[in-house]
């Protein structure tokens, strides 16, 4: 069995250098539904990337004297009680919904995984204080919090990602905590402080790749969430205002007509259940091929 | 009169990679009050094949394919859910390995013997409890009225599977199935437990199958031996036959490998390097070290914490070039104290001087150089390896953060390091849970070493392995302390396997060093009563010395 690989494909191998997220690709090229939802995801972002360029209408373009009109040959996806194209208006609330589930998620990711390897590593006194922390946040009316931030540094979108990204870390926090106390008990964490290994060498190389397992499922579910936190925010005037739009902002507006004209509902409500069935195939599809015990045939 | 009689039992396994012929048609028998023990390494199917007889084996993916097992006149395969949950509760009795994953930790001792008699005997709650309190005295628990509302974790290891034979007992059962009874205990209390097993046996003449992957275990309590390997019964016989006229194969392999310790002593090989290097100067020297525990239970915010004084007051010196090996029982300390010397814990007091250095002042900073030049090998090589990096990334970190290797010399090094730890080639860009546990061991000594380190800690490295296993390994680190001219401190509770690796011998005791010596002299004339137990109890694969041995322990009864 010692030459079923050659030796010069060893040593290619080794000089490239060998990443879990390389072998993760490779693993994830062969998952059918896993790359179905990244192409799904990769379309959304380009069609939000150019939407100034591809939209059929003006976002604020409105034309009255039609008002809420059923989907027709003009008007693909209908027309809102201002006559406005919905297929514009949903592609340019793809920009503000796409952007805020990434940014966010990627805030909360950022700071929850960094926040709760720390205290799980740590433990004892430093990890009692940093979950106090997270205990004490959890408790703060998270609306308060959010208007607090909106009269301190004004309105502002950017503010309005950071806002959520800032409450959504917590639960990724206490996850992740949960995932490295059971993990630092393990002998290999033990072996790598007996090979001299830093601390943060740890948790970077032995310590965050094995809690990814988690961390992804529960970030494909934190997106979807923070596309409809920012509806409610901008629902109350905390957000994006009209004629601006966003998916979740259209969704609100669509339940309160939804008896009269279904399709403002159901048009922005299906693009978002797309967009979150994609990443929950991305997001399984990802966690399997980061597994190296998955099968890998 | 045949109690159990299986023929061409037959389960397979349905997985993803093709059918597992875990059990491939095996036939024994066993007799009341007869004593059958099944002996074979792990994966070798003897496990399945007792849990196939109750059907205890998951269905899918497992499947009895064929074959018959007349229990007591009846088939045991073919009989419905409902005849099997009766047979499981009265006739047929298991214990297991693990003792405390068999016992519900939210109730007592007491409302868990009783549920069975309860249910399957229609016996009222009084009268249940009576004959709970009975045959927990029976085996041995002292002061059984008391114990019956404890909690398992209350009891320890060897307490717990006595409650557990009790649990196994209670419902009079003609035949006991004992999976492993005694791999989780320690050698002292393992020896209480075969006994108590064999003395209840005669007692209600109940038949036994035993199944180990210790065969000097077995030769102190079988009248038959079946010898299994991959799913077959390759030789099966009388225990003296299996024990001293092995025909197959593998029977000899197996005996063959049983650690030099455990081996009758007239065969014993003459002791290895004892003299040769006791003119070196010591590597390690630790005197006075205190290791303490705070059993933080009552919360940390009280200040009258229960002290546990894992390492207490151990000075001990270890020779440049010499294998120390340190046995104690679980709960000695050895593992302590062997993290501590590494700085893996924080010690109390005392001082640990490494080549001149004195670690227990050093930085964190300061640390780090001194780490490359000690190492640990770790007991369980599942939880050693990260299950995230490859072979190559495992063996290539050390290199790389020590220096001692360049993006350019790390392939190369890391395959001379997989040929010294004998791992192919190919096996490079695997991952972990890709190898058996010898080989993962392998990977983990592979990364001990890769350092180049002065000094190595094995803490109980053969332990989680199989016994032909275990032999590999444990000369495979023979032959790099050889190479590399290694110094190693070398923890189990096996004495055999000490006996056969290590030149010299630390006996520990909760927490204290009781004593030191030259590993045969130590073997031949212990000093100190602790030791004198501990060899004592060691099971010697010879049938003939094991039975003289329960007559003598029955005569010291007495």
């Amino acid at each position: 069995m010692s030459s079923s690989i050659p030796a010069a494909e060893i040593l290619e191998y080794a000089e490239k250098g060998t990443s879990l997220w390389q072998d993760a690709w490779i693993r994830l090229r062969k998952n059918t539904l896993a790359l179905f939802g990244l192409g799904v995801i990769l379309t959304l972002c380009l069609i939000a990337l150019m939407t100034p360029f591809i939209a059929p209408y003006g976002y604020e373009e409105q034309n009255l004297l039609l008002g809420a009109a059923p989907p027709s040959a003009e008007h693909w996806l209908g027309t809102d009680i201002f006559g406005r194209d919905m297929l514009t208006r949903i592609m340019y609330g793809s920009r503000v919904s796409l952007m805020v589930g990434f940014i966010a998620t990627g805030v909360a990711l950022a700071i929850g995984v960094l926040w709760g390897t720390i205290a799980g590593y740590a433990g004892g006194r430093v990890d009692a204080v940093m979950m106090r922390i997270v205990d004490i946040l959890y408790a703060l009316p998270f609306m308060i919090f959010i208007v607090l931030l909106m009269v301190v540094f004004g309105r502002n979108i950017l503010l309005l990602f950071l806002a959520i990204g800032a409450v959504e870390w917590l639960t990724m926090a206490r996850i992740v905590r949960g995932q490295v106390l059971s993990l630092r008990r393990q002998e290999f964490v033990e072996a790598a402080v007996s090979l001299g290994l830093s601390r943060w060498t740890i948790i970077r190389r032995h310590l965050i790749p094995n809690t990814l397992g988690p961390v992804i499922v529960y970030t494909t579910l934190t997106i979807p969430s923070v596309m409809l936190l920012e509806a409610f925010l901008s629902f109350l005037g905390l957000g994006i205002q009209p004629p601006q739009s966003s998916w979740g902002l259209l969704i609100s507006y669509g339940v309160e007509t939804m008896e009269e004209y279904p399709w403002l509902l159901l048009f922005p409500g299906l693009t978002l259940s797309i967009t979150l069935f994609a990443l929950n195939f991305l997001g399984d599809g990802l966690r399997d091929a980061l597994d190296p015990k998955a099968s890998r045939d | 009169m045949k109690l159990l009689k299986v023929d061409n039992l037959t389960t397979h396994f349905h997985t993803r990679e093709g059918v597992v012929k875990a059990v491939d048609g095996i036939s024994f028998s066993v007799n009341q009050g007869e004593t059958l023990a099944i002996v074979g390494e792990s994966g070798s199917g003897k496990s399945v094949a007792c849990y196939s007889l109750l059907k205890l084996i998951p269905q899918p993916p497992g499947k009895i394919v064929a074959g018959s097992a007349l229990f007591d006149g009846r088939d045991l395969l073919q009989a419905d859910e409902s005849t099997l949950q009766n047979i499981r509760g009265n006739d047929i009795a298991i214990i297991f390995q693990d003792p405390m994953t068999c016992l519900n930790p939210y109730l007592t001792v007491g409302e868990q013997l009783i549920e069975p008699l309860i249910y399957h005997h229609n016996i009222s709650r009084k009268n249940a409890a009576v004959r709970a309190t009975e045959i927990l005295g029976e085996v041995g628990i002292v002061e059984p009225e008391k114990r019956m509302g404890s909690y398992p974790h209350e009891f320890s290891g060897g307490m717990r599977q006595r409650v557990m034979i009790a649990m196994a007992l209670i419902t009079e059962p003609k035949l006991l199935i004992c999976d492993e009874p005694t791999t989780a205990l320690d050698v002292t209390i393992q020896a209480q437990i075969l006994n108590l097993v064999k003395a209840l046996q005669i007692k209600r003449n109940i038949a036994v199958i035993f199944i180990s992957h210790d065969l000097a275990v077995v030769a102190g309590v079988a009248d038959n031996v079946a010898v299994m390997k991959d799913g077959l019964i390759v030789e099966q016989g009388p225990v003296d036959e299996i024990f001293y006229r092995g025909q197959h194969e593998y029977t000899k392999k197996l005996l063959a490998a049983i650690p030099e310790g455990a081996k009758p002593l007239s065969a014993q090989s003459p002791p290895m390097n004892t003299d040769k290097k006791s003119e070196h100067k010591p590597l390690l020297s630790i005197s006075a070290l205190k290791t303490h525990f705070h059993d933080y239970s009552g919360g940390w915010l009280k200040r009258n914490q229960k002290v546990i004084k894992a390492v207490d007051d151990v000075s001990l010196t270890i020779q440049q070039g010499e294998i120390l090996g340190l046995v104690g029982e679980s709960g000695s300390g050895k593992s302590t104290l062997g993290r501590s010397i590494l700085q893996l814990v924080p010690i109390t007091s005392g001082s640990v001087v490494f080549d001149g250095t004195e670690l227990t002042r050093l930085s964190p900073t300061q640390m780090k150089p001194v780490r490359r030049r000690m190492q640990m090998i770790f007991q369980d090589p599942y939880s050693s390896l990260n299950p995230r990096m490859t072979v190559f990334d495992t063996l290539a970190e050390p290199l790389l953060y020590h220096r001692l290797a360049t993006r350019k010399t790390v392939t190369a090094q890391v395959l001379a390091l997989m040929d010294d730890v004998g791992l192919a080639r190919a096996a490079i860009r695997k991952y972990p849970h890709e190898f058996s546990g010898g080989q993962r061991q392998r990977i983990a000594v592979g990364r001990a070493i890769s350092t180049k380190p002065e000094l190595v800690i094995a803490d109980e490295p053969v332990s989680a392995l199989d016994v032909t296993i275990q032999a590999q390994i444990l000369d495979l680190i023979l032959a790099l302390v050889e190479k590399h001219d290694l110094t190693m401190l070398f923890i189990s509770h096996d004495l055999s396997v000490v006996r056969y690796i290590a030149d010299r011998i630390a006996v520990m005791h909760h927490g204290k060093l009781v004593e030191t010596g030259i590993t045969e002299p130590l073997f031949s004339a212990p000093k100190h009563d602790y030791t004198k137990k501990l060899l004592s109890a060691i099971p010697v694969a010879d049938p003939v010395k094991e039975r003289q041995r329960q007559v003598d322990l029955i005569q010291l009864g007495n």
